[in-house]
């Protein structure tokens, strides 16, 4: 019944993946290579960031060129929260989601009245503004940023300043709000998101507040992305307008068409090809963007449905 | 005593321009009624459909269903309060299956609605009343078919399905036999006269025997205006009706 909507995670790869990605940090360190350690938290937090965009573009057809000011919203609320002495973590991350989740909402509001490339735009407007109120604020550091003295702490005798502790903690995160979004999706909200996808004007014909559903999921994306924010900024230990920058917002939909859009899983291949890939080729060649940019070509052109789909691609 | 009426429209109004689409136009849907409204093409019954459903903003009038005043509202508002229409053209959920077009509709109606948590498959009362719906417009053996994979006679039924699936208490059908042929339109004019016994009914249709098999009454739209409403008998015999509209159908 109603099975090709219903996302079903088969429980053994599940569970195997989850166990790896635990184990992952102590197999990293046994070989000696424990700066992966931080790539992979940074795989992880942008897996997160890129599946709530997912959320937007694929499965609510919200397609945003925004999405980075959530990012920063997040993120330069962690920094100036652990720079105050705020620093735990428990309190910056929330607080990052709220952030993000507040700007979602005050940019949702005008900007889901359009449609279209309408939409797109005025994301992207909006953004650029978030951008332009960073840099030329001094308190945030202006062109700079600002760097957080250290990582928010965990309490429960964890160290802070240990990146296993830290992927640790992004990871418990990242695993809690995919369960959620999984779940969010299978909901009435869900299904009335990706309802409204495919024929907004018959869900208000049947009787569903269109603007108010999608408000709803813009803000929980908004959520989502600000929680990321607060994250990179204990990554990096630094946040700057750059996290905010226009480019970002492209590259996180690269992240979500590479993936796969309307995938579950579209965000997380998306964010971890596209990271993999820039480190792998890094060593090699300055031009990865090139590298990039033809096999997004391919994707788009050759498997529509991203590597999520390739998969069911290939097996047919 | 009478019924309390379904649905008044009183002085509607609506421009594009310089064009008056909607002229100063009244009428009543009675509490049970099917109520056709007919008149050339260009009258503006379109038009009309669009400013009492709510998906465009009329210039002046005043419109009640069951007593409340409903101008201004937003359409999924008016569709909460018991006013749902159907489409000339049919809009359905491709994608989706056919009885997940249905369960969400009556989803638009349930409480939890827009819940974030227990899965839409698990709210078995959603689908049962789907089934019942989808039974009544003859798609039960459709059911588990994408709505895009429906022949167009299917589609038409589905659309109906979907306007009855909101529970409103009057319907606004906008040709619901567009586009049908003589073997398919049989079983959607047998659809709406069963129809009657639980709503109140506003049709649009270019089929003058089906209009004249169904309607309680007729009202005849001619450049926006209804210029003349009564019991199909009375609209046949009526002369600006004949000299308007019937007769240059049936010359």
């Amino acid at each position: 019944m109603a099975s090709a909507l219903h996302i079903r995670l088969h429980p053994l790869p599940t569970l195997l993946l989850v166990a790896g990605l635990a184990v992952l940090p102590v197999v990293l360190t046994a070989v000696d290579q424990p700066f992966y350690i931080v790539l992979a938290s940074r795989v992880l937090i942008y897996a997160l960031i890129a599946s709530s965009l997912n959320l937007l573009i694929g499965y609510g057809g919200m397609v945003s060129l925004g999405h980075a000011c959530f990012i920063g919203a997040g993120a330069y609320t962690a920094a100036v929260m652990v720079r105050a002495g705020a620093d735990i973590a428990w309190l910056t991350w929330p607080a990052a989601a709220l952030a993000g989740a507040a700007l979602a909402a005050m940019i949702g509001v005008v900007a889901l009245r359009t449609r279209g490339v309408y939409f797109i735009m005025i994301t992207l407007a909006f953004a650029q503004m978030a951008y332009y109120v960073v840099v030329s604020l001094r308190v945030l550091g202006g062109d700079d940023g600002l760097t957080l003295p250290h990582r928010a702490r965990y309490g429960f005798g964890l160290d802070p300043g240990s990146d296993t502790v830290f992927y640790w903690a992004v990871l418990v995160v990242v695993l809690l709000l995919m369960t959620g979004m999984r779940q969010l999706l299978n909901a009435p909200l869900g299904r009335a998101l990706q309802a409204i996808r495919d024929n907004d004007t018959r869900m208000e014909a049947i009787g569903f507040p269109v603007f108010r559903i999608q408000l709803a999921g813009f803000v929980i994306a908004g959520a989502a992305a600000g929680l990321g924010g607060g994250m990179l900024a204990d990554l990096n230990q630094q946040v700057s307008p750059s996290l905010l920058h226009w480019t970002q917002s492209g590259t996180l939909m690269v992240m979500v068409i590479l993936g796969g859009a309307g995938r579950f899983l579209g965000g997380v291949l998306g964010a971890a090809a596209l990271l993999l890939a820039q480190e792998l080729f890094s060593d090699v060649t300055t031009h990865t963007a090139l590298g990039i940019g033809l096999v997004l070509l391919a994707v788009v052109l050759f498997a529509p449905a991203g590597l999520a789909g390739l998969w069911r691609q290939v097996a047919r | 005593m009478t019924a309390p009426p379904g649905l008044q429209v009183h002085g509607l109004r609506k421009r594009f321009g310089g064009i008056t689409a909607v002229d100063d136009a009244s009428m009543t849907v009675a509490s049970g009624e099917l109520h056709a409204l007919i008149g050339p093409n260009g009258a503006g019954k379109t038009t009309f459909i669009q400013l009492v459903s709510g998906a465009e903003r009329a210039d002046g009038g005043r419109i009640t269903l069951g007593g409340v005043e409903i101008d201004g509202w937003p359409m999924h508002r008016r569709v909460t309060q018991g006013l749902a229409r159907s489409f000339q053209i049919s809009s359905v959920f491709p994608a989706f299956t056919v009885l997940d077009n249905i369960a969400l509709a009556v989803q638009a109606r349930s409480q939890g609605r827009c819940a974030i948590w227990r899965p839409v498959v698990m709210r078995a009362a959603w689908f049962d009343q789907a089934r019942h719906i989808l039974d009544e417009v003859g798609l039960g053996a459709r059911s588990e078919i994408a709505a895009g994979d429906l022949s167009h006679g299917e589609r038409r039924r589905l659309e109906i399905g979907l306007t009855v699936a909101t529970g409103a208490r009057v319907l606004l059908l906008d040709e619901p036999l567009a586009g049908l042929g003589a073997d398919e339109s049989g079983p959607v004019i047998e659809l709406l006269q069963s129809l009657k016994d639980r709503t109140s009914v506003l049709l649009v249709e270019h089929d003058m025997d089906a209009v004249f098999r169904l309607a309680d009454r007729i009202s005849v739209l001619v450049s926006g205006r209804v210029i003349a409403t009564g019991t199909p008998l009375e609209i046949r015999a009526h002369p600006e009706v004949r000299r308007a509209y019937l007769g240059e159908s049936t010359a």
